[in-house]
């Protein structure tokens, strides 16, 4: 049965945010300060996707709960090719598999100084470490395996900003490798997706890919779905019964 | 100058495309960002390269590159070495980087 468009509502989402895990990322990045300003620019869902770890996203989730906003966990993985992928996740133990992976195709030690801390908090903003891993680095991973272990573990793959001149799949790889089974793909201006020869028709979506507070829901996507689940989110990439993803 | 002459100066390792190292090469090109290499290497240019993503050959093959040097004694994945083959792309090994590659390459007078 087809669903009236009545069932559906549209949910603002930011689907790639760093919190003060990322060595890049401002240490204003806290769950509070996250949630305070997602909840001001009206956003609904957040993704929390740090590079290549997702230590912050519990204590992110617990913080977004408390204000209504859906937070769903993620990771930007880099692959070897030094191409970034944002892989997103139902629930924590999948997360957490994937960022087990991740870990074990990942390595060096994270220089502070050069790069920046890579502070872990809970949802009262306090610090409980410091990763130590090198988390700016790229894994053994190729596109390929990356986007495979997203799968493995239920995950969502978009490949991130595929319009920068660095870190994106078509910079380094060119084009979009045949096969590779993205579902869907980040752009940063949504106006120049014609212009951009992906292959084959995939899904995009935008969002903010901030590291500084301000930034965050600079960019979003709307999701036209039922509700604000993960699941829902896959049916909504699939374009499912009417579902779509404006941007 | 042949391939065949570039992988006996610098000692490289061939992985494939053995039978089409006469191939003429006209000059070079050294990058990994394979955007950059469709954008600008030349038809006959040998490319320098560390990516071993499968995507190398089909960028190598479009643009008609002499053939292909991995450095840094990357192996490439079993997929580009299969599409290299299917390609008819020369696909070298050197363990030196590509800095040293491009250098000597410029010393014997692929310019």
């Amino acid at each position: 049965m087809k669903l009236e468009s009545g069932d559906m509502k549209e949910f603002k989402a930011d689907m790639h945010i760093h919190t003060c895990l990322s060595p890049c990322a401002d240490l204003e990045m806290s769950p509070r300060n996250i949630i305070k300003e997602a909840k001001k620019k009206g956003l609904d869902i957040i993704g929390i996707c740090d590079h290549n770890s997702a230590e912050n996203f519990p204590a992110m989730e617990k913080s977004a709960n408390i204000e209504g906003i859906k937070a769903i966990g993620g990771i930007e993985i880099t692959s070897r090719e030094e191409v970034h992928i944002l892989g997103l996740f139902g629930n924590e133990r999948d997360l957490f598999f994937m960022q087990e992976a991740v870990y074990s195709n990942l390595h060096g030690v994270n220089d502070e100084e050069r790069y920046g801390l890579q502070v872990v908090v809970n949802e009262n903003d306090e610090v409980l470490g410091f990763n130590n891993k090198l988390l700016i680095g790229a894994t053994e991973m190729s596109v390929e395996e990356v986007v495979d272990l997203i799968h493995k573990f239920n995950g969502i793959a978009i490949a991130s900003h595929i319009d920068r001149e660095g870190f994106s799949i078509i910079a380094n790889l060119g084009f979009i490798p045949e096969g590779l089974k993205l579902d869907a793909l980040e752009i940063i201006e949504p106006s120049k997706r014609d212009k951009i020869n992906t292959g084959k028709d995939f899904v995009f979506i935008t969002s903010s890919d901030a590291h500084l507070i301000n930034d965050i829901g600079k960019r979003y996507s709307c999701f036209l779905m039922k509700e604000s689940t993960f699941e829902e989110i896959r049916k909504c990439l699939c374009k499912e019964n009417g579902r779509e993803v404006i941007i | 100058m042949k391939i065949r002459d570039i992988v006996k100066t610098l000692g490289l390792k061939v992985i494939s495309g053995e039978k089409f190292l006469d191939i003429e090469v006209t000059g070079g090109y050294a990058g990994d960002l394979l955007s950059d290499a469709l954008a600008n290497s030349k038809k006959g240019n040998i490319w320098i390269t560390l990516q071993i993503h499968q995507n190398i050959i089909a960028v190598a093959s479009s643009k008609e590159l002499s053939g292909i040097i991995i450095v840094n004694g990357r192996k490439p994945e079993e997929e580009t070495l299969k599409k290299a083959k299917e390609e008819k792309i020369p696909v070298m090994i050197s363990n030196l980087l590509t800095y040293e590659v491009a250098g000597r390459l410029y010393e014997i007078g692929i310019r």
